[in-house]
């Protein structure tokens, strides 16, 4: 612990690695409860693991694959939701096809890609301490577009998520609506892509809200409970994984996991005590 | 209240699913004040034809006008009560929240919902007798709670028209009871056509019944009895005679 505090005050990377971590549990506990109600995380797992095609693409050409990773969460946020839509009998089957065919491309790309081969297993499982500078500036800039956007937009989320036919009753744009959540939903990943990697981002999308949701009365309330778990898992994620080095990304997620399972057996525990009151 | 304007008119209407014809050549008309049930027994096509008054379906043959205009124009009038069973009880959101949906469309378009609203909001909730469940959390009301801020988030909306979709499922006999007397008290102000698959039970209350099983058994203009009943449910039905007003 004093190690930790030691390296945290005299070193830039884990300065950056707990603003990032912070920035990550903003974006993932009022996105993550979006994506616990509305009960869409194998759309979000979609839209994660399609990223790889666009940060492989970007890291061949010589670009940013943070700037590809934005672009191409994005577009499959945009097809994705369109298929979810518009062949709902094959829902499940082409967002599998997408998400294999998204990573397969990416492997492609970097495989490819003159050089040592490192970055790979970091875009797969994250590495939040190598995260550089400029970098999170615009993981903050995403952080504040996704903030400004839900409370915008937050009564009409609220609507369509509850209860969509009704709102279409109302005169609300079911579809548009549902597409900017998608893609909003997209920039999150990208920045929890960061902090976990691909293949781990739908736990931190939705441990911390699903824990959330057993104490929330209101889906603000989930949110900002969301976001303080999340904030408490990442930074005691980086504080137990730094001595013994482990990776950073996996003790997050297993702590995220655990903290799950407890709040599980608390809950059943209380309901059973109390009866079912609540 | 006048009885001569039309709300409704359904005309020769036609609907499928997949090409399975689940309506076939209904007509009616529902006019301004009626309170009239749409009964049949389930599978029948109530909720299909509730659906395409509201204009969410549309009908492979025949005409709907709905206060003279199309369903998707219409619909601004009328206050719609689905299933809440169709519903996330699981969902965090509050009483509150959930009758101020019904307020979407004259709220802005972004930013919070407006003083009017929320006196509006308020407004319903105690026409639907639940201004004291107002901060508890939708999913851990009983069914006929639910039932009645439904209600209300229909009512926001000063509706012309209500239209029910089996108001008293999972609901038991008295509070059943209950929530026809505040619909017969809300008559007095909108129209009401509620789909129910209990024929016994609404006949006290409506004042025309519309009997669904793919076509339209019994006309509402017609004397109900026991024979057409039957016939729209193929089958000897118990029928309470002394709640038949019509």
């Amino acid at each position: 612990m004093f190690e930790f505090l030691n390296v945290l005050i005299n070193h830039g990377f884990m300065q950056n690695a707990i603003i990032i971590g912070l920035l990550a549990s903003v974006a993932c506990g009022v996105m993550g409860s979006y994506v616990v109600v509305r009960r869409i995380v194998f759309i979000s797992g979609g839209i994660s693991h399609t990223v790889l095609g666009g940060m492989g693409i970007a890291y061949y050409y010589g670009y940013n694959p943070l700037h590809g990773a934005v672009i191409s969460a994005l577009i499959a946020a945009l097809v994705i939701g369109f298929v979810s839509l518009r062949y709902n009998q094959y829902e499940d089957t082409l967002i599998g096809a997408l998400w294999a065919v998204g990573m397969a491309v990416g492997i492609l790309f970097i495989y490819k890609t003159p050089g040592y081969n490192v970055d790979l297993m970091s875009y797969l499982f994250g590495n939040i301490l190598m995260v550089e500078k400029e970098s999170v500036r615009l993981l903050a800039y995403l952080d504040g577009l996704i903030i400004l956007s839900v409370l915008l937009f937050y009564k009409r989320f609220l609507a369509v998520c509850f209860d969509e036919e009704y709102s279409k009753l109302q005169g609300v744009g079911v579809v548009s609506t549902y597409l900017l959540l998608l893609c909003l939903i997209a920039l999150t990943v990208v920045i929890l892509i960061q902090v976990v990697g691909i293949i781990l981002v739908i736990a931190l999308l939705t441990l911390p809200a699903a824990t959330a949701r057993y104490y929330a009365r209101s889906l603000v309330q989930m949110m900002i409970i969301a976001s303080i778990l999340g904030a408490l898992f990442t930074t005691s994620g980086l504080i137990v994984s730094y001595q013994p080095n482990l990776p950073a990304g996996a003790t997050i997620v297993v702590i995220a996991g655990l903290a799950y399972l407890i709040a599980t057996v608390l809950k059943g525990l209380a309901a059973r005590f109390h009866g079912r009151r609540d | 209240m006048s009885q001569n304007k039309e709300v409704i008119k359904v005309e020769h209407v036609d609907f499928d699913y997949d090409g399975h014809l689940v309506l076939e050549d209904i007509t009616l008309t529902v006019q301004e004040g009626d309170f009239m049930g749409v009964v049949g027994p389930n599978g029948s096509g109530k909720t299909t034809l509730l659906k395409i008054i509201l204009g969410l379906i549309h009908p492979l043959k025949g005409k709907v006008q709905v206060f003279g205009r199309t369903p998707e124009r219409g619909r601004h009038f009328i206050g719609y009560v689905p299933q809440h069973a169709e519903l996330d009880a699981s969902f965090p959101i509050s009483v509150m929240d959930v009758v101020l949906i019904g307020r979407l469309g004259q709220a802005p378009m972004i930013g919070r919902y407006r003083k009017a609203d929320r006196q509006a909001a308020e407004e319903a909730m105690q026409e639907a007798e639940i201004s004291d469940l107002r901060s508890r959390r939708f999913g851990t009301l009983s069914g006929g709670q639910k039932q009645r801020v439904l209600m209300a988030r229909a009512l926001v909306g000063r509706p012309e028209l209500l239209l029910l979709d089996e108001p008293t499922a999972s609901i038991d006999g008295r509070v059943e009871q209950d929530i026809y007397h505040l619909l017969k008290k809300l008559n007095e102000k909108v129209t009401i056509v509620l789909v129910s698959h209990d024929v016994g039970f609404i006949s006290a209350y409506v004042n025309k019944v519309a009997c669904v099983n793919r076509r339209l058994v019994c006309n509402p203009a017609d004397h109900m009895t026991g024979d057409t009943i039957e016939a729209c449910y193929s089958g000897p039905i118990h029928m309470l005679k002394h709640t038949c007003e019509l």
